[in-house]
């Protein structure tokens, strides 16, 4: 059976609003397999799917660890340091050797924006992308999604904001799109020097002032600020970034309603957003890494070439 | 030598107002006669022309051979019989080779392994710098003795304006042009594709227009400074253009060239990560090509240049971001700037043999680019409405990057002959 998805999960920037929908509808039940005391079900039993990963990663990693073992896949991890292009094998020859091993699945995340989609145009099996560059990380994208749906009951004409380092975000450009699609309104706030210059044209508002972006959302999602950046000249200092583009209750409590607060992880607690912010009743962040094993399981489950009917039955063990 | 009879083509030359039909006779491989009706001398091979175009050779004032260095990806014979196929009859090889072109024995190894090719003629570019480091400038005059048609630090930009004014002055006794590639490589640090909503979407660092704005104007006022001869490669964008427009208004001595895909593709090609639309400048907008092909016909852009660059393809079959830059051209230069410029009206066939031929040969001081009696028959025929679909395994350049593969275009040469001899004949040999 072909999957609802397609073959490969590789950004929302191609997805319907359908497509998106069912996923975090088909998340939905299968949270509660992680609550349980034996949290296994046999949907993927024989499944055997790589975690290939050529960047750092604790959090996204182990969450599609677990959610493939909870559906009984069987999996392999395989931790690539990310190396300049002259060392180490190509990319396309990692692809020929995984495919001629006989996978089902690869969860790919690599420094390269592309890269996912590149892997999948040359191998047969399933390719989920786990965060390509500072392209895409669509399993983010959803499991933000659904954390926000939860809360809201629905998108639409839900007013959510990416903040800070836009230009650099796989977390962002997912989410713009998955949100769009999903009927909310999304903004933007950072230094310019952190936003791509054509960002107006992917239908989003710009805020200059993080207390605007305050005054006019009912969500932040506030993003990581790499260290990096500072140091590559993007902004002077982190503390000043701080003072000026920091989530930090001061700030939040001026705001004319409650909202809600998402952060991708790892936070900086102190640069983009302050411990009380992050800790405070408001954040949602635990939720997100919680619905993220229910999403992975979905996206997986989809892509196994599963009915979505019957993910009310997978937790059953279909 | 046999004569050679081009019986009955349209004879187009625009650098003598020739646009008629009739015969071009060939002798001891020089043009003997042009117009009427030829009877063939004994023994003369005769081509038969009708329906085709006959021109003064394309010339090529920008690839990359590759060799020395590279004669894994191209080599000077391959390159030459590659720009014979496309119609080329002669070709300027950059200097970025391995070692760099930056002496009179390298200049004199190019000018002999392309004389032992036999196909197109291939003028050695030396570099302006040594080792196209940007620090002291290479020798011209011995580059220049040897049989360098121009300097160019190509792939590179000449990042300090001081040796950039020193260059343009020092080229003024030789009487070459300076040739820059034009890039502030601050702004372009890391830069995969244009800057826009593409790459704000793909994730991809983009290069903006200023970066290469920024050094055309630069240069343009250096050009002022000094009344050199400062020739842009590969302009790519409105903005540029509107840049030399202001400069040749002021009388500067600014010439221009542009390259096929700038004329054709916008940065939309790079969707999906294809890597064969990648290069440097990068695929810009829509409305850049307008404004390039606008110029183009204007004359703003003087000469249509390739910046043929083959690579292997392996090195192209990889991540976006870790590809190296360039597309091959030569084979494909012809219909290409037929089916975006002269099918849809934009300019004429004798405007486009003008850019690729006539203007070229003026600007760097090249034989050919014209159809006279008594000079040397580099001549190319070719059929302004055939059809084809570019499939690269056919091509004679090792090259297989290209974007245009599986298009359709219109165009095609049949012949190209350099001093007289046919070095290509399209489905013989």
């Amino acid at each position: 059976m072909t999957s609802p998805l397609g073959k490969d999960l590789l950004g929302l920037e191609h997805l319907s609003a359908e497509q998106i929908s069912l996923v975090l509808d088909t998340a939905e039940p299968l949270k509660e397999i992680s609550e349980r005391t034996i949290k296994k079900v046999p949907t993927l039993r024989g499944a055997t799917i790589v975690n290939l990963f050529f960047e750092a990663s604790t959090r996204t990693r182990t969450s599609f660890e677990f959610a493939e073992k909870r559906m009984s896949a069987d999996t392999v991890n395989i931790a690539i340091a990310a190396s300049s292009v002259s060392k180490g094998e190509t990319l396309v020859d990692t692809a020929r050797n995984l495919e001629a091993m006989r996978i089902d699945m690869v969860v790919i995340r690599h420094q390269s924006s592309g890269a996912a989609r590149f892997l999948a145009e040359r191998i047969e099996s399933n390719v989920i992308n786990a965060g390509d560059g500072t392209h895409e990380h669509p399993t983010q994208g959803l499991l933000d999604l659904l954390t926000l749906r939860q809360r809201f009951g629905t998108l639409k004409g839900k007013r959510v904001c990416i903040c800070g380092d836009v230009l650099h975000s796989r977390v962002a450009r997912s989410n713009i799109w998955g949100l769009t699609k999903l009927g909310a309104e999304v903004a933007v706030c950072g230094p310019r020097s952190l936003l791509p210059s054509a960002i107006e044209q992917m239908g989003v508002h710009v805020f200059d002032r993080i207390e605007q972006a305050i005054e006019w959302a009912d969500a932040l999602n506030v993003l990581r600020l790499q260290l990096e950046r500072m140091q590559a000249g993007y902004i002077p200092s982190l503390r000043e970034y701080n003072r000026v583009f920091g989530v930090t209750r001061e700030r939040l409590d001026r705001a004319p309603r409650d909202i809600l607060i998402l952060h991708p992880g790892p936070m900086n607690r102190g640069v983009e957003i302050d411990s009380d912010v992050a800790d405070g009743p408001h954040s949602v962040i635990l939720e997100q890494v919680t619905n993220g094993v229910a999403v992975r399981m979905a996206v997986l489950y989809l892509l196994a070439g599963n009915s979505p009917r019957l993910a009310e039955a997978a937790k059953g063990g279909a | 030598m046999t004569d050679i009879l081009l019986k009955g083509g349209r004879l187009l030359d625009p650098s003598s107002n020739l646009d008629a039909v009739g015969d071009l006779l060939v002798r001891d491989g020089k043009i003997e006669s042009v117009g009427g009706n030829i009877a063939g001398p004994d023994g003369a091979t005769v081509i038969d022309c009708t329906g085709q175009v006959v021109s003064p050779g394309f010339i090529d004032v920008h690839c990359h051979l590759r060799e020395p260095g590279r004669e894994d990806v191209e080599t000077i014979a391959t390159g030459a019989r590659a720009a014979a196929a496309g119609g080329f009859t002669a070709v300027c090889a950059m200097p970025n080779t391995d070692p760099v072109t930056d002496n009179q024995a390298a200049v004199g190894f190019v000018l002999k392994q392309g004389r032992a090719a036999g196909a197109a003629r291939v003028y050695p570019i030396g570099a302006i710098s040594i080792g196209q480091r940007g620090e002291r400038l290479a020798e011209f005059g011995e580059m220049v003795g040897a049989g360098a048609v121009a300097v160019s630090d190509d792939g590179k930009p000449v990042v300090s304006s001081q040796l950039m004014r020193t260059a343009l002055e020092y080229a003024r006794t030789f009487g070459i042009p300076v040739a820059d590639h034009c890039e502030d490589p601050t702004l372009a640090l890391g830069g995969a594709m244009n800057e826009g909503i593409v790459s704000a979407r793909l994730g991809l660092k983009g290069i903006p227009a200023e970066a290469e704005e920024i050094m055309a104007i630069r240069d343009i006022l250096l050009a002022r400074l000094t009344g050199g001869h400062v020739h842009l490669c590969h302009m790519s964008t409105r903005g540029s253009v509107d840049l030399i427009r202001w400069g040749k208004d002021r009388g500067i001595r600014v010439t221009a060239e542009a390259c096929p895909h700038h004329l054709s593709l916008t940065e939309d090609a790079v969707e999906g990560y294809d890597t064969n639309a990648k290069m440097n400048p990068p695929l810009r907008t829509a409305d850049d090509v307008r404004a390039v092909q606008e110029a183009v016909k204007d004359g703003t852009i003087d000469v249509i240049a390739t910046d043929h660059a083959p690579h292997h393809y392996d090195e192209k079959e990889r991540e976006f971001s870790d590809a190296p830059n360039g597309i091959i051209g030569l084979e494909t230069a012809l219909p290409v700037n037929v089916t975006w410029l002269v099918k849809p009206g934009i300019i004429s066939l004798a405007t486009l043999i003008d850019r690729m031929s006539c203007a070229p040969a003026k600007l760097f001081h090249l034989p050919g680019g014209a159809l006279r009696r008594g000079i040397a028959a580099d001549v190319t025929v070719f059929d302004p409405a055939a059809e084809w679909t570019v499939d690269p395994k056919g091509f004679r350049t090792k090259g297989r990057n290209t974007p245009y593969a599986g298009m359709t275009l219109m165009g095609r040469v049949l012949c190209t002959l350099v001093e007289g001899s046919v070095v290509y004949h399209q489905g013989v040999g």
